[in-house]
């Protein structure tokens, strides 16, 4: 709920699987059958050091987060920056947290980061987010 | 020398293909599971709101042959780069729904620093269920880096 919220929250991260079982289910689902996403080998061959998660991948963790943070809640927009790419069997987290409210719209707005095994933000990006008053 | 101003006076806002999609259970039941959203509305065909993922629209119409007219400017070989990818929500996708993707660069501009002049190509993509209803849109953001 919107009176819930107060503005510097931090949504609870999550710690999404990126398995190779999980990126293949996701790029049948979205018809993006790439090697690059679906075979370390065939990513290696294309001089990436293993098999990559899509970009938009990444967005669906993110709103994943948001949904189990505030169940119900409607996004209304979000908006990534894919900075580096982040490697299919490894163990990125999610993060968020609230940096803007509109108390009569009740929507709030919340930036969003997904950081690489290795400590690197990979994706940042922002989300608005409809909850109930 | 590119002239942007003529690029965008000549293509930006005019819609160049039409793309379409029928959105079926298993692809939106199996993309929420990927994203390991446990969300009843897009996992649970038995809730009564259910519907297809809110992101879920936005790897639709990302066919590379898509991205710009067929008769866009080269911009030359200099490096391409991901700038991104922004979507927004006008309303629920439902399994069943007819949609038509409906792509226009919405913007361009570039920006010069350090490492050069980059040229940002904003392709949008307006999409649309079968009565008409605007669903979403979806901007991609692509970064090209000018030589020399």
């Amino acid at each position: 709920m919107f009176s819930e919220v107060e503005l510097g929250d931090d949504l609870p991260e999550t710690h999404p699987d990126v398995s190779l079982e999980r990126v293949r289910l996701f790029c049948d689902s979205a018809g993006m059958n790439w090697g690059r996403f679906t075979d370390h080998e065939f990513a290696k061959a294309e001089g990436l050091p293993g098999a990559i998660v899509p970009g938009v991948m990444s967005q669906g963790f993110l709103a994943a987060m948001i949904h189990r943070w505030a169940p119900g809640c409607r996004i209304q927009k979000l908006d990534t920056v894919f900075r580096t790419t982040m490697l299919v069997d490894s163990h990125p987290v999610c993060r968020g947290a609230v940096t803007d409210t509109d108390e009569g719209a009740h929507t709030v707005e919340i930036d969003l980061t997904m950081v690489a095994e290795d400590g690197v933000t990979a994706v940042q990006g922002t989300a608005v987010v409809d909850l109930a008053p | 020398m590119i002239d942007l101003e003529s690029m965008k006076a000549t293509w930006v806002g005019v819609e160049f293909h039409r793309s379409h999609f029928e959105i079926d259970q298993p692809r939106v039941l199996n993309y929420a599971h990927a994203c390991g959203d446990e969300d009843p509305r897009y996992c649970d065909p038995d809730h009564p709101d259910f519907q297809a993922h809110p992101l879920f629209i936005g790897c639709l119409g990302n066919s590379p042959g898509n991205m710009v007219p067929k008769d866009f400017p080269d911009l030359g070989k200099g490096r391409s780069i991901d700038g991104g990818k922004a979507v927004e929500i006008h309303g629920p996708i439902r399994v069943g729904d007819k949609l038509s993707g409906r792509s226009q660069i919405a913007d361009i501009y570039a920006k010069t620093g350090r490492s050069g002049t980059m040229v940002f190509i904003v392709h949008r993509i307006n999409f649309f269920n079968q009565r008409d209803e605007p669903v979403a849109t979806v901007d991609l953001r692509q970064i090209k880096a000018m030589e020399g």
